[in-house]
């Protein structure tokens, strides 16, 4: 018996994390976002950023013995391979051509000899014998001579397994994913697969939300949660909820929000019906929520499952459909300006692309919505044909906000690229607070800041909301984080609403609302 | 159906259609008779198309219409300067100069394509802005460092003032050299049979290039930077091979041009000629991301038929021959805005469309529920 | 990145060169030995510095014309010459009128607003069609209109004698001498000429006045509401359009801007040189005007009032001074056309393959 084991021993994002993958095994590896099973997967397939970053402590070994895998070409070619969630495939050439991409089989000719090996010519015959090989291999039928750009996604995925699969020392195979731009159809076509090629003796590491899959196919589960292994059992001996259960369940219950407040009563200020947002994956799905004045509503799910694309749809960022009545008037969607007149704020989730203009000053990243929208911070010079930027107002406005939420940067005049994570947030904070919105939309304001800041910034949100009876809208992968600061939790679970809960609930329950209707 | 294909062949071939129907009315105009109308376009053949395929390689790696190209003209004629210089004429001189402009090409092809790498998704206005520059040296090595640097003897070529080249450098003593052996002549046409066997071999050289696995690399590049890096090709390196080739097949392009001609001024002769080769190359119908062998041959008939008959039939129409001349320039510029145009548009246009889809299966998805 | 910009400033030469930039001041350096070597030359001094300074004038406007595309992110506008078109069918559609004198330069400037509005608010559509890929195409679009007016210019009915073709009595004339219409208006206004005390120094100060004041306008226009919207957008259009900015409102604006400022600098600069250029003329306008900005220190997504003055003020330097000081020092014929081409297309290389700082 071939034994591949892994012992990780890293700091913080990874700690202790020890199993083991027979030959023909397929192990099901699931955690909520951020438990830490890419950074896993990128350290067994020697991704870049891993030694970029700092390498890691512990060991991989494969067939006993320590391997370390510099690049992931090191990692393929110790038999290891990985499909990722994003396709990386060529557009224009065929299956064939694809699976054997940089790997074609080659005939010599009298100029390849004087030039160099590159000047070979492709095999197309032996290309077409290998790449039917890794096609049977996987008991899928796809064409080997369709380009990728006709092909439905499904037969993508299935074109990036086989180009794996056509690795002749492919002895590991990391699924990251793979159901979850399938349709169902193609999803049970790709878990027959994976039992067949376990079969033939691969060892398939298989990332999936969809816990059912899970069970399905694979012999044992290990479930991750923040950077450790909880649970490492057969799959046969479990089920869904404990699963859940052992996701979302955090070893030391924190308590959840300590001052909940009961809005029941308060009336409905916006209300959101059939929403359909085109959010590249983060699509949502005939979306129906009210949010009630003064509350702190948390909006939750796992990563792609449409928690972001409510906000960003609403606010126009995105192609959005459906109805959305704020304070007794529809609103039109696709168009920014009309929510920002209707006194809406977003701060985006991608504070560099969307949130900030990092070349230029604070003053400007703070003042500039609100100049454009509510033509704040502005002079009027001969009589109002002239609407001249007052800078005094909004240095002193920058200022105001610098105090206010502890920003700690040079001057106001530097420039936002200079800003830590955290600080850079909060400009984006201070931003929308500028616009004196009645209504906030805040998306995963903690992403990417430390710990310090986090606190900060929920802290200046909760204190918004309550001191200025602002209605507050936020979106977090962060459980907990939700339970803390919000009144009521809405989870989003394929691209629908699968329930609304007071923050008080457990996290386990709040848990399986996530996975329940994940696709 | 059958319709449908009808009307989809004329989109995609929009712009050689128009330039057919340009050129017949052009044709009618003018009054050329078919013999010389044909004549001067076999001739044009022979000393353009060489040049044009140089631009086909880039155009697989996905490095657009290869400005740049200009650098392997410039090359071609610094070779023929020198030759030129040390009187070696007719096919030993063209050969000779053939050779001399591989390491000059190759040299400036490799600088072209580093730049070029420097300066991912803008290799067009760069390649273009580059020629301008190295217009620049060029001027400083034929003025300036042909005497002093480089020894130029010879009176016909040097300026009396003692170095630098003059405004013309004459090739009469190899003028046609290629093009007369083994000419046919038929029905009062000549045809270069060599010159067009050696385009020939080209053509056989880029059929089988595309089969190699070079060849096959280019193509992933060209696609898809990031995916054929994952795959591990090497992406930069694959760019600059295809510029280098390029620009070693456009100085030997530029060498059966000049020799067609026999004489070229020496200062300017390479500052259009870019222009006009993608200007060509496009009216066959290539765009910016695809091109082939037939759009080479079809663009050449087509836009010289144009070149030749445009200024005639405007004097004939308007009694000034100006018009046909800025005609053929205005319709050459207006093609390549074009192409750059529906390029352009079409690298932005992939997003819209999804949204449409998920309201009407959303749609779909109520109705089902409603019956149900 | 924080390492290199350590090793950078370890020593104060590499302080300077990244905040002033290497190649603006290796171009610097070369212009002041230029003005050192000058005298040695045997060139008037004086003579040299009105030079340049007359120069300047001609042309600050044409470099003027830049900043807007580039605030708003359009790219340096390689299409300037659609701006020139309308410039010259403000001047030529002006002449036969029949004015003269200041009339006639301000009834062009008049003439030619609509023109610019038309061309900029078109070819503002169309480079909102292709973002990101701008420059290559305004490069052909400027080509291509200069090949159409040319027909045009053939075409259109003028028939003031003293702009028409002699001989044919249609079409307008290659090259013809504004000596009677409005050579010199804005340059003689408030003339400085030192002459008469024995210095060669002229100032045209009326140029450099007029210059000033579209300069201004421009500075104030960029501190409106409006012009903050068109920063943003060049900055970063995705903030911009969270903001609800109109992306494209902007941007088109952005480019009529500068396709009228382009039409109002060839008409500076006809006063200042005297003649009018029409056909292929326009042709080559844009990248003197594009390398001069970026000699200024300018980058493809960033430009300033500054970069305009100083990079005209250089480029117009080593325009006038290679010249009279190389030729007379190096006696190897005029090398300054060709030291022009080498740091004007070098600049514009260099501009082009800097990796872009900013997010897009």
């Amino acid at each position: 018996m071939k034994n591949i084991k892994k012992d990780f021993f890293g700091n913080q994002v990874l700690t202790d994390i020890n199993f083991t993958l027979n030959e023909g095994e397929v192990l099901g590896l699931c955690g909520e976002n951020g438990a830490g099973k890419s950074t896993l997967m990128k350290i067994l397939f020697g991704m870049d950023v891993i030694r970029e970053t700092g390498g890691y402590e512990g060991d991989i070994l494969i067939h006993g013995e320590k391997a370390v895998f510099s690049t992931p070409f090191d990692a393929l070619k110790a038999g290891i391979g990985m499909v990722h969630q994003e396709f990386s495939l060529i557009p224009g050439f065929t299956a064939t051509e694809n699976i054997l991409l940089n790997r074609e089989p080659r005939k010599t000719n009298v100029i390849s000899q004087v030039f160099g090996e590159r000047l070979n010519t492709l095999d197309r015959k032996a290309m077409k014998e290998r790449s039917d090989a890794a096609i049977d291999k996987m008991g899928v039928k796809i064409d080997p001579n369709m380009t990728i750009n006709e092909m439905p996604v499904g037969h993508k995925q299935f074109t990036e397994i086989a180009r794996e699969l056509s690795k002749d020392q492919l002895k590991l195979l990391i699924l990251d994913e793979p159901t979850a731009v399938l349709t169902e159809h193609e999803a049970e076509a790709l878990l027959a697969s994976i039992r067949n090629m376990a079969a033939q003796g691969i060892a398939i590491i298989f990332i999936t939300h969809r816990l059912h899959e899970i069970l399905s196919v694979c012999d044992k589960v290990v479930v991750m949660r923040d950077g450790y292994v909880v649970q490492d059992v057969p799959a046969k001996d479990t089920n869904v909820p404990e699963i859940t259960r052992w996701m979302v369940g955090r070893s030391v219950q924190s308590a959840a929000a300590t001052q909940i407040q009961d809005h029941s009563d308060a009336p409905i200020l916006m209300s959101i019906r059939h929403l359909w947002v085109d959010m590249p994956g983060e699509i949502v799905r005939d979306v129906d929520l009210d949010v009630r004045q003064g509350e702190i509503l948390g909006i939750g799910g796992l990563a792609g499952q449409g928690k972001l694309g409510i906000p960003n749809g609403i606010m126009g960022l995105y192609e959005a459909g459906g109805t959305v009545v704020f304070d007794g008037k529809e609103i039109p969607l696709n168009s920014p300006r009309k929510c920002l007149d209707a006194s809406l704020a977003f701060v985006s989730e991608d504070r560099r692309g969307v949130g900030l203009l990092l070349d230029e000053s604070l003053e400007w990243n703070i003042a500039f919505t609100a100049m454009q929208v509510q033509n704040k911070f502005l002079k009027n010079l001969l009589g109002g044909a002239v609407k001249w930027r007052d800078e005094k107002a909004i240095r002193a406005v920058t200022q105001k906000y610098i105090e206010a939420l502890q920003i700690k940067c040079t001057s106001s005049r530097q420039k936002a690229r200079e800003l830590s994570g955290g600080n850079q947030q909060k400009i984006c904070l201070a931003k929308a607070f500028a616009l004196e919105p009645k209504f906030l939309f805040v998306s995963e304001p903690t992403r990417g800041i430390d710990v310090g800041a986090k606190s900060l910034v929920l802290d200046a949100l909760k204190q918004f909301n309550r001191e200025s009876g602002v209605t507050v809208v936020m979106i977090s992968s962060e459980l907990e984080e939700l339970r803390q600061t919000c009144d009521r939790i809405a989870i989003i679970s394929g691209g629908k609403v699968a329930g609304i809960r007071p923050a008080t609930d457990s996290s386990e329950e709040l848990g399986m609302l996530m996975v329940s209707q994940v696709v | 159906m059958k319709k449908n294909h009808v009307v989809e062949f004329l989109r995609n071939n929009m712009v050689p259609i128009m330039f057919i129907i340009i050129c017949a009315i052009c044709i009618y105009l003018s009054g050329f008779s078919w013999s010389y109308l044909l004549n001067q376009v076999v001739t044009r053949m022979g000393r353009n198309i060489f040049l044009i395929l140089s631009l086909l390689i880039p155009i697989m790696a996905g490095m657009g219409l290869n400005f740049g190209m200009t650098l392997g003209a410039m090359a071609g004629e610094i070779a023929l300067i020198l030759v030129a210089d040390w009187q070696i004429w007719g096919i030993p001189g063209v050969v000779l100069a053939m050779l001399l402009s591989i390491p000059l090409s190759v040299l400036l092809g490799l600088m072209c394509g580093k730049l070029m790498n420097m300066a991912k998704g803008r290799e067009m206005i760069t390649g273009y802005i580059l020629n301008y520059f190295m217009g620049g040296l060029y001027l400083l090595v034929v003025l300036y460092m042909m005497g002093p640097i480089i020894p130029i003897k010879h009176t016909s070529i040097r300026l009396p003032r003692g170095f630098g080249v003059r405004t013309t450098t004459d090739l009469s003593n190899m003028r046609q050299c290629l093009d007369n052996q083994w000419a046919l002549t038929i029905g009062g046409v000549k045809i270069p049979l060599l010159t067009f066997a050696i385009i020939g071999l080209l053509c056989l050289f880029i059929v089988w290039f595309r089969k190699t696995k070079l060849g096959q690399d280019m193509r992933a590049v060209g696609q898809d930077m990031e995916v054929a890096r994952d795959a591990g090709i090497k992406v930069e390196r694959t760019r600059i091979i295809s510029i280098i080739m390029s620009t070693v097949f456009a100085g030997f392009g530029m060498i059966i041009y000049l020799q067609n001609i026999g004489n070229f001024p020496t200062y300017t002769a390479h500052t259009q000629i870019g222009m006009f080769c993608i200007a060509a190359l496009l009216v066959g119908g290539a765009s910016v991301e695809k091109a082939s062998i037939g759009n080479v041959f079809l663009g050449v008939i087509l836009f010289h038929t144009m070149f030749i008959v445009a200024p005639k039939a405007g004097q004939n129409l308007t009694a000034s021959p100006q018009i046909g001349e800025y005609f053929r320039v205005f319709v050459s510029y207006g093609i390549i805005t074009i192409a750059l145009v529906m390029y352009e548009a079409k690298k932005r246009r992939t997003r819209s469309g999804a949204g449409a889809l998920l309201a009407q299966a959303q749609q779909a998805e109520k109705k089902g529920g409603e019956t149900a | 990145m924080s390492k290199s910009q350590e090793r950078l400033g370890q020593t104060r030469f590499g302080q300077l060169a990244s905040a002033y930039g290497l190649p603006r001041l290796i171009i610097t350096a070369f212009l002041i030995l230029l003005f050192i070597l000058a005298p040695f030359s045997g060139a008037d001094f004086a003579t040299q510095i009105s030079n340049v300074i007359a120069r300047f004038s001609w042309n600050a406007v044409l470099v003027l014309a830049m900043v807007p595309m580039v605030h708003s992110g359009c790219g340096l506008n390689f299409g300037l010459q659609l701006g020139i078109l309308a410039g010259l069918l403000g001047s030529t559609l002006s002449i036969e009128l029949g004015l003269s004198g200041g009339a006639c330069f301000f009834m062009a400037i008049l003439i030619a607003t609509p023109f610019a509005i038309l061309f900029g608010g078109g070819y503002g559509l169309l480079l909102n069609r292709i973002k990101g890929g701008e420059m290559m195409v305004a490069t052909y679009v400027g080509f291509s209109s200069v090949s159409f007016m040319c027909m045009m210019w053939l075409f259109l009915p003028y028939s003031n004698p003293t702009i028409v073709m002699a001989y044919t009595g249609v079409g307008l004339k290659q090259t013809f001498s504004l000596e009677n219409f409005y050579a010199n208006v804005l340059a003689d206004f408030l003339k400085i000429d030192l002459s008469s005390f024995g210095i060669n120094l002229i100032i045209p100060t009326g140029s450099i006045l007029f210059f000033a004041l579209l300069a201004f306008l421009m500075w104030a226009f960029l501190h409106t509401k409006t012009g903050t919207a068109m920063t943003a957008v060049g900055s970063n259009p995705t903030f911009a359009r969270a903001s609800g900015i109109n992306i494209d409102r902007s941007r088109t604006l952005s480019v009529i801007l500068s396709t009228w400022l382009g039409a109002v600098g060839i008409l500076v600069y006809q006063q200042g040189f005297g003649f009018l250029q029409a056909y292929n003329a326009p042709l080559n306008m844009a990248l003197p005007a594009v390398s001069a900005i970026l000699i200024g220190g300018a980058s493809v997504n960033k430009a300033s009032i500054s970069n305009v003055i100083i990079g005209t003020f250089l480029f117009q330097g080593l325009v006038t001074m290679t010249p009279t000081v190389m030729n007379s020092m190096l006696n190897v014929g005029d090398m300054s056309e060709v030291i022009r081409v080498i740091v004007s297309q070098g600049m514009i290389l260099y501009a082009l393959t800097r990796k872009t700082e900013g997010s897009k």
